[in-house]
């Protein structure tokens, strides 16, 4: 483990940027953190998480996949694939590393997404664990450690200082680039922080939240739930909850027309959408109840399924924080699992 | 990296015949610039076709695949991608990708089975080619019946093709069945399931359905009272697809994706899935 002080961070931020892009939480004029490109004179963020996921850096909201140019009856296809250039994002939370995973399991998987692999190999991820978790925050739930997070390189901030340790060998090697600005320590100080966030995460409103009732094989036992109608009832189906979301990984894909040609693109997409499975030959699911099931069967059965078990939720919290009617995911997971976790 | 295979990126096809089947449904026959065939498939699997600034959709191949010189896609036109090619010509060139999807089991669960074909209306698209390369394999199954319904004489796909080819198999009956009385038509007129109930078939079959929801529904409790069993009958499902990979979400019921793990399913695996296809 390494340390340097937190009045070194600059100097480390301007020596990572010389051989990589710098991105990192930085509060915006709203007073809100969002992921920002580092340059002189940016400061880190102390907010707990940023408003949107870091999911962005490797599953863009909107992307080119390819683009056309038609003369005729004839169409020539460009490839407007590009080698991603090498990038560092530095103060992802614990719950956020582990979304890159559940993603991984979709797009990394055969036939692999040439574009999110792409970004996921030139991109390094530098974590911090949460010394203030939030009242939203479950990611413990999903066997998450916010003390311990994962990632390229871990690092912990306390009042003076910031710890590193190296988890993978891309980590180690930027380690080395930033050694003359760091020193080699002891990792007391460290343990005494994980052992703090041990504390206030067991005292959280929803440390004691379960997966109890939800994973793989529970289809038949959940699908016709008659709790799905009064927890969808005010659903507005804005999909906000799908958009602030680390792991909503569904997508569109559509045709732009430039005048001099055309460009396809994919953006995110929602189930929670009514023209998400609409075609001329019906609509699967008719109504909000059948969208909103959609999302959470998704997350904690069908996922889960197709995955060895893991869920697709990291408990971030964001969509606690941001569903305008208040409705959110541990909602469903105590009023439907079958046990109140209160 | 640009070297990396991508499952979304097209290629190029080019329609070199276009046939008027019935008076919304055309069927277009589809090869490479080069004048091949543009990828290999299984009966009952899919392709992705589009035309840049219009759209992209998936469509069952209903060529067989003992065809090698060229696919073909029969397409009802209902939509902005189907308006679209209705209104194409010869030599337009489109993109497709694919093959998407599971086939129907013909060398192994079908391999020597007496098989039942139900299609009613641009249902009997995806099951031509699985007719068809039965028909090219005659010796390795059984009978093969053939129930097939649609709203008007005029409205039977591939008719000519029916009535000249496959109805003249030995070994193949070839059933039609329209809905209304029509001047001109002197076969059966009645629904496909009704039609189904009335011919009677014997449980010593594998059947195939295709069709609308509602035709489905009666045909399977049809096919039920004369003692078929679920494991016994298939089906090919449709849903809206834009990737065709088992990635974009939409095609998911349950922990199935209709475009991957499907099109394809024994209603006995149905049972399994959520009711939301």
């Amino acid at each position: 483990m390494r340390k340097c002080s937190l009045d070194s961070l600059n100097a480390i931020f301007t020596r990572i940027n010389q051989f990589a892009k710098l991105y990192l939480p930085v509060n915006g004029n709203d007073g809100k953190a969002a992921y920002t490109e580092w340059q002189e004179g940016l400061e880190w963020s102390n907010a707990l998480n940023t408003t949107k996921s870091p999911k962005d850096f490797f599953f863009p909201q909107t992307e080119d996949l390819m683009a056309f140019r038609t003369s005729g009856k004839n169409i020539e296809i460009i490839d407007t694939r590009k080698e991603s250039e090498d990038f560092v994002v530095f103060g992802v939370r614990a719950c956020d590393v582990k979304s890159f995973e559940v993603l991984d399991n979709v797009f990394l998987k055969e036939p692999y997404d040439s574009y999110y692999a792409n970004r996921r190999e030139h991109g390094i991820i530098i974590s911090v664990a949460c010394t203030r978790p939030a009242d939203t925050c479950f990611c413990k739930t999903f066997g998450i450690d916010p003390a311990k997070p994962q990632g390229d390189i871990s690092v912990w901030k306390t009042a003076n200082e910031l710890y590193w340790q190296s988890n993978t060998d891309r980590g180690a090697a930027l380690l080395d680039k930033i050694a003359d600005l760091t020193e080699e320590c002891g990792t007391e100080a460290v343990e005494e922080q994980q052992q703090q966030i041990n504390k206030i995460m067991a005292k959280l409103p929803l440390a004691n939240l379960t997966t109890d009732g939800w994973g793989a094989g529970k289809t038949q036992e959940l699908f016709d739930h008659p709790k799905w109608a009064e927890l969808s009832e005010a659903c507005l189906g804005c999909g906000t909850c799908t958009f602030v979301c680390p792991t909503c990984q569904c997508y569109d894909i559509k045709d732009f027309n430039s005048g001099k040609g055309v460009i396809r693109f994919r953006c995110w997409d929602s189930c929670m959408y009514s023209d998400f499975t609409k075609m001329s030959a019906g609509q699967p699911r008719l109504t909000q109840k059948e969208r909103f099931r959609q999302r959470f069967m998704h997350k904690l059965v069908y996922y889960p399924e197709n995955n060895n078990g893991m869920f697709s939720c990291v408990g971030c919290g964001r969509c606690l924080a941001k569903c305008p009617i208040s409705m959110n995911i541990a909602k469903v997971m105590k009023t439907i699992g079958g046990k109140d976790n209160d | 990296m640009t070297n990396i295979q991508e499952a979304l990126i097209p290629k190029i096809g080019v329609i070199t015949d276009i046939r008027i089947d019935t008076p919304d449904i055309k069927t277009f026959r589809v090869v490479t610039p080069d004048g091949v065939k543009p990828f290999d498939h299984r009966p009952g699997q899919c392709a992705m076709l589009s035309m840049p600034g219009i759209g992209e959709a998936m469509f069952s191949i209903t060529s067989s695949p003992t065809n090698t010189e060229y696919m073909e896609f029969s397409i009802k036109k209902c939509g902005c991608v189907t308006d679209w090619l209705h209104q194409a010509e010869v030599g337009q060139q489109i993109t497709v990708r694919g093959p998407y999807g599971n086939p129907f089991p013909v060398d192994d669960a079908f391999a020597g089975k007496n098989l039942l074909f139900v299609a009613g209306g641009v249902g009997l698209a995806p099951l031509r080619s699985v007719i068809n390369y039965c028909r090219h394999y005659r010796e390795r199954y059984g009978t093969i019946d053939i129930v097939y319904g649609s709203r008007s004489k005029d409205d039977l796909l591939d008719y000519q093709e029916i009535i000249q080819e496959w109805a003249n198999d030995e070994g193949v009956n070839v059933h039609l069945t329209i809905d209304r009385e029509q001047e001109g038509w002197d076969g059966h007129v009645g629904f496909v399931p009704n039609f189904v109930k009335e011919l009677g078939f014997s449980t010593d079959k594998t059947a195939i359905l295709c069709g609308p929801p509602i035709m489905i529904k009666f045909t399977l409790d049809g096919l039920y009272s004369l003692g078929f069993e679920k494991t016994q009958i298939y089906t090919t499902l449709e849903m809206r697809m834009k990737c065709g990979i088992g990635k974009c979400g939409r095609c998911n019921v349950g922990s199935k994706y209709i475009c991957k793990d499907g099109p394809v399913f024994r209603f006995d695996e149905l049972d399994e899935l959520p009711d939301e296809y």
